[in-house]
């Protein structure tokens, strides 16, 4: 118990107790994380799937998806063969993310050749 | 909270203080501060553990703590396929390529390039280290200038008290087939990722989308 306490009381000094973030995570890590330490098991679809689900959660909670998120999931679409959504996607990163500009621009001259 | 439990977390707090402060000089920002990146790509790191795993288990855990510290961080997955595709098939090649090259193609302001030094969950009699270190260092694309470098160790032991040796005995089997199913470095590699990139002084400067930016303080 008390070792909880001084780990929670040290994680509390290094994360500055109650800032909240600043975009919405959902699944994200752990499906990169899945996709390459068990390939296969969950599938391109499933992943779009939650990651929608996340989506929307986070504009119901008026929260920011975190930077890559659409250009996670345009690679995705991709991948499905869903090249409108996936060039749909790449242009929300875009706009979202200004700095993201010259790699979605490539992404999306490689998908409209 | 009961009063034996604000002390200790008090007691606590008062030590982790004393320890940070210990922790030498604040790191010499100069650098970073004359070229703030707004945006850093994290290629896969490179993995010196023995742990083959190490790679993309801690890949997935280095893109939030960056992004809550105010930057714009490329997606990891998708940016180690398209260099992949590109004729950098694995991180040794990607952390050799060009920076000017990486720079230009994904237009990046900083490079981060991480080496993964220790990786994995050593089994003992009666309980378990999880151990995670990792350096990284952080480069301006245009010119190459080191504008950030730092190194952490991090280690969750996996010893539950209580039900005496033969409690331990058993709980000590559980979290030892639990660590080896789920990957326990992997969730290490999270909370390294976080001492690593956000503590004051050592860490990260703020980036442009946090609201502390170009704060002085």
């Amino acid at each position: 118990m008390s070792r909880l306490v001084w780990l929670l009381a040290l994680f509390g000094l290094v994360s500055g107790c109650a800032t909240p973030t600043l975009y919405s995570w959902g699944h994200y890590e752990e499906l990169v994380y899945v996709s390459y330490a068990q390939p296969g098991k969950v599938s391109p679809e499933m992943q779009v799937e939650k990651l929608e689900e996340d989506y929307q959660k986070a504009r119901a909670n008026n929260k920011r998806m975190h930077p890559g998120f659409h250009a996670h999931l345009g690679y995705l679409y991709f991948q499905l063969g869903k090249v409108d959504q996936a060039l749909q996607e790449f242009a929300t990163e875009k706009a979202e993310f200004p700095e993201s500009t010259v790699f979605m621009d490539r992404l999306i001259s490689n998908l409209k050749r | 909270m009961k009063l034996r439990t604000f002390v200790q977390a008090s007691a606590a707090a008062v030590i982790a203080l004393i320890l940070t402060g210990c922790a030498a000089q604040p790191y010499d920002y100069t650098n970073y501060r004359q070229h703030p990146p707004r945006s850093i790509v994290v290629l896969p790191p490179l993995n010196e553990s023995t742990a083959v795993e190490a790679t993309y288990g801690y890949l997935s855990t280095v893109t939030r703590p960056i992004a809550e510290q105010g930057y714009y961080v490329f997606p990891v997955a998708v940016v180690d396929q398209f260099l992949k595709e590109n004729g950098l098939p694995s991180a040794g090649e990607m952390h050799q390529a060009s920076l000017k090259k990486i720079g230009e193609v994904l237009g990046a302001d900083a490079v981060l390039f991480v080496t993964v030094e220790e990786y994995g969950t050593k089994f003992q009699i009666l309980n378990s280290a999880t151990i995670v270190q990792a350096r990284a260092k952080l480069v301006d694309t245009r010119t190459g200038i080191l504008l950030w470098e730092g190194k952490r160790r991090m280690q969750q032991n996996s010893n539950s008290g209580g039900g005496g040796a033969l409690g331990a005995l058993i709980a000590a089997i559980v979290t030892q087939a639990i660590a080896s199913s789920t990957d326990a470095a992997h969730n290490v590699s999270r909370t390294a990722n976080v001492m690593l990139f956000s503590t004051k002084d050592s860490g990260l400067l703020y980036g442009p989308y946090h609201p502390k930016y170009d704060s002085p303080e």
